[in-house]
């Protein structure tokens, strides 16, 4: 691809020197480089130590290991061969709404859940064709899709101790005997009376299974919890509101900057009682530092998202956390965005890295804000590396690593009676809950995002249980450049894009890296593509039934061969227009996603379809 | 007031305007004690509604302005705009378009609102009166550009996210199925 070095043209002022190369021949998604000297050896991160494993060909959890790398280290699949890639079956799971979840791979069967009803289906891959081996179905309650602000999804299951274990949308945690198929144990852990859902994969730490809620448009409270992987049992609570106490905050809890520091700060920071229906969710990802014994994970955004109604810092929604896995004790805490004016959860992924830093080496996780700010932080402490944007971003100007604070931009706070314009990142964020892949070959992350804007207007909204407490009016519209989606590969090291792939619609799928240094993604028109890891080139695609928003895998089969799985079914946030049927007249749909995503009926029908691919 | 619309002109031209002058007096009036249909009128038969309840092909309010545009108010009020977002839907489906999965006439949308659904619509009959329920469906309806177009809303207080309704086109309803029951596919079924 020498095409990819071509003509240099600044495009915007956030700090990324971008340089724009048109399409390629074969019709591909035109490249953006930014810099395109990679060092052979990589960039001299790894992968946490502890919080990995050596490749044994499974995929247990969604994010593959602790440190929520999503590397496989198979390397069958390779960047000379991978054009040769065919299916080598599909399953369709009957399921037509957006499939976010991770195929699980445990020994020799696969388990897969879908969007709401949440059925778990299990392969037998040792079979001809990996017959259906069993179908389990949580049978949630009816009422709870219309208690789900972005489509009924599911991010997946976990495997451990012979059990699968994931949550239902109507608040169920449930294990299912992986062998038979049979229910082991059921907890209600939240009520959808109140506008809880749960949309999120438990992790599986020692024993115990942590899960959160969804609802931060429908003015839960958010918590997370932790239940024991033997019997259900909830063995702690964590509230992301509320005094210390119930937010599991006691002696040990260290938090980095001033501004994090206090007592009973999920009171004060409120006005009232309103941190009582506050928001502050956990639908995201968590990671696992096993050598510090440490569990990390953001919490949602405050709310209504009306800001007005809500004056105060709104802690701890919109934070980052380190807990113990055991007691859910705090150990620190960062507050991404005090007082979260545009919808900016804090529960995107965090990738668990040992970087060079001045000289020795240093334990960082790396998060991918909905902020645009891709922060480093370090693991032990909370303190911020760096905070680098990857997306244009109107709405701040930098993060302070001197106070940890974020620099609103005041042209940009919405106000009751005026219309907020361009604001960048949109409500989604600069990513969304689509997470990143990281390859210890070349030390680089894979971020699958979105490039978009907003209008926005704020309204006053009472609580009414059960509804939406929202008060904004939002409609979306594409980011800078037109294309509303891009995978940039990110240098953690440097904190600095290396390349980036622009696509026309959001890339709301997760990424996969392989040690054949092959990338995967997808997108919403349904492409699945392979790309070069250093440099981002096109390699291979293959076009599936309907748009891709789910999480690719690599997997060994019981025939020795690797194999490729990724769940093909539009929908979610973006592709609620699609999934739900709904009218592209109105820009405020799918609160305000519509606006941006009028074109994407004419793309992709509805879909429900598991994809394996393998060489041969 | 309204009888000044009825001056004496050409014998057509009285028939045009006492025409005009009953919609116009209907799209003026301001109810604020009124005693429509109770909700145990709204029985979902749209028979009923048509013959014996006295509601009207377009419900009580279907050509009142005033009724149109507390029921806007009170779409938001009750947070109905959360869901429905204004008439193309997010949690719950569009409102805006022909595809009626309940039913379009006035007492089914009664009902709608006042009992739920099972797959997530709340019932709202212990939090609205009847008199604003059939303001929420007079409003509903006007959405997909039912009722009278002079008594529709013309513009919204907030930002500008869709032609206002008055400007809407008038959707010919449609009954559908509820968004497809999951079919788990047959275990033979699989390749
Ligand atoms: C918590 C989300 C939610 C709220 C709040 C909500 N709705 Fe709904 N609504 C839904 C869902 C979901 C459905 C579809 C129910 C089904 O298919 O069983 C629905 C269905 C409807 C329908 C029937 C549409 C059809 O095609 O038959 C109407 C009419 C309606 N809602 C009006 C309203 C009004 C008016 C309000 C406010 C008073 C409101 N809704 C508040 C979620 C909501």
């Amino acid at each position: 691809m020498s095409a990819l070095c071509a003509c240099a043209l600044s495009l915007n002022g956030c700090g990324l020197d971008v340089h724009r190369t048109p399409a390629g021949a074969e019709g591909q998604q035109p490249h953006i480089v930014l810099q395109t000297a990679l060092p052979p050896g990589g960039t001299g991160a790894q992968i946490a130590a502890a919080a990995t494993a050596p490749e044994d060909g499974q995929w247990i959890r969604p994010a593959k290991d602790f440190a929520s790398s999503r590397f496989s280290g198979l390397n069958e699949i390779t960047t000379s061969n991978v054009a040769q890639l065919k299916p080598a079956w599909t399953f369709p799971t009957g399921v037509l709404r957006g499939q976010e979840a991770a195929p699980i791979v445990v020994g020799h069967m696969m388990y897969v859940v879908t969007a709401y009803p949440n059925l778990l289906y299990a392969f037998d891959l040792s079979k001809p064709g990996a017959s259906l081996k069993w179908m389990y179905n949580p049978k949630p309650a009816t009422s709870s899709q219309g208690e789900a602000c972005c489509d009924v999804v599911n991010r997946g299951a976990s495997y451990a101790d012979g059990k699968i274990i994931y949550a239902t949308l109507d608040n169920n945690v449930v294990a299912v005997d992986a062998e038979s198929g049979k229910e082991v144990w059921r907890t209600k852990v939240g009520d959808i009376n109140k506008g809880e859902t749960m949309t999120m994969a438990p992790l599986i730490v020692k024993d115990r299974v942590l899960v959160g809620n969804s609802g931060g448009e429908m003015g839960v409270r958010g918590w997370i919890k932790g239940l024991d992987l033997k019997t259900g049992a909830v063995k702690w609570t964590a509230m992301h509101t509320g005094p210390d106490s119930v937010v599991l905050i006691g002696p040990s809890f260290k938090p980095f900057y001033k501004k994090d520091q206090g007592t009973d700060l999920g009171v004060k920071t409120w006005p009232g009682t309103t941190w009582q229906i506050g928001g502050g969710g956990m639908w995201g990802w968590i990671s696992y530092d096993p050598a510090l014994d440490l569990i990390f994970y953001g919490s949602s955004n405050p709310g209504p998202w009306n800001p007005e109604q809500r004056p105060g810092d709104n802690k701890w929604t919109s934070t980052f956390f380190a807990r113990r896995p055991e007691t859910g004790e705090a150990i620190w805490a960062y507050q991404m965005n005090p007082h979260d004016l545009h919808d900016y959860d804090g529960v995107n992924e965090s990738i668990l890295l040992d970087i060079p830093w001045h000289g020795s080496k240093r334990g960082i996780l790396v998060h991918p804000d909905r902020n645009g700010y891709m922060y480093a932080l370090d693991r032990a402490t909370g303190e911020v590396l760096y905070a680098n944007p990857y997306v244009h971003i109107t709405s701040s100007d930098s993060v302070s690593l001197k106070t940890g604070e974020l620099a609103l931009n005041p042209t940009k706070e919405p106000k009751m009676g005026k219309i907020v314009r361009d604001v960048c990142p949109a409500a989604p964020g600069g990513k969304d809950w689509q997470p990143s892949a990281f390859s210890p070959r070349t030390g680089l992350m894979y971020v699958p995002h979105q490039n978009l804007c907003m209008d926005e207007q704020p309204t006053a909204v009472s609580y009414i249980s059960g509804t939406p407490y929202v008060g904004m009016d939002v409609r979306m519209k594409p980011g800078m450049g037109g294309n509303r989606g891009f995978v940039t590969a990110w240098n953690p090291v440097t904190g600095k894009p290396v390349w980036r792939i622009s696509e026309p619609f959001p890339v709301w799928s997760g990424a996969l890296a392989t040690a054949g240094d092959v990338v995967f993604y997808g997108t919403m028109e349904g492409w699945f593509k392979a790309v070069d890891a250093r440099t981002g080139a096109p390699l291979w695609k293959y076009k599936t039934t309907s748009g891709i928003i789910g999480q690719p895998v690599a997997f060994r089969g019981p025939d020795g061969k690797e194999y490729v799985a990724v769940m093909s079914g539009v929908g979610g946030w973006s592709g609620a227009i699609v999934a739900g049927g709904l009218d592209p007249r109105d820009s405020s749909a799918a609160l305000g996603f519509v606006g941006a995503m009028r074109d994407l009926p004419r793309v992709t029908p509805k879909g429900g379809t598991l994809y394996v691919f393998s060489l041969r | 007031m309204c009888s000044r619309f009825a001056e004496p002109a050409a014998r057509a031209g009285i028939v045009v305007l006492v025409v005009l002058a009953l919609a116009a007096c209907s799209r003026e009036r301001r109810t604020f004690h009124d005693s429509p249909p109770a909700a145990s009128v709204a029985a979902e038969s749209a028979k009923a509604v048509r013959s014996d309840s006295g509601v009207s092909r377009d419900g009580p309010y279907g050509n009142n302005a005033w009724a149109l545009s507390q029921g806007k108010q009170l779409f938001s009020a009750f947070n109905c705009v959360g869901c429905h977002s204004h008439g193309g839907g997010g949690m719950g489906p569009p409102l805006m378009d022909s595809a009626w999965i309940y039913g379009f006439e006035p007492a089914n949308i009664y009902a709608t609102i006042a009992n739920g659904r099972p797959n997530g619509m709340p019932a709202f009959k212990s939090r609205i009166t009847p008199q604003q329920t059939w303001e929420l469906v007079a409003y509903v309806r006007s959405m997909s550009g039912q009722g009278s177009k002079a008594a529709r809303t013309n513009r919204s207080d907030e930002m500008e996210v869709r032609p206002a309704e008055a400007q809407t086109k008038t959707e010919k309803p449609v009954l559908v199925t509820p968004p497809p029951t999951v079919t788990p596919p047959a275990q033979e079924g699989h390749p």
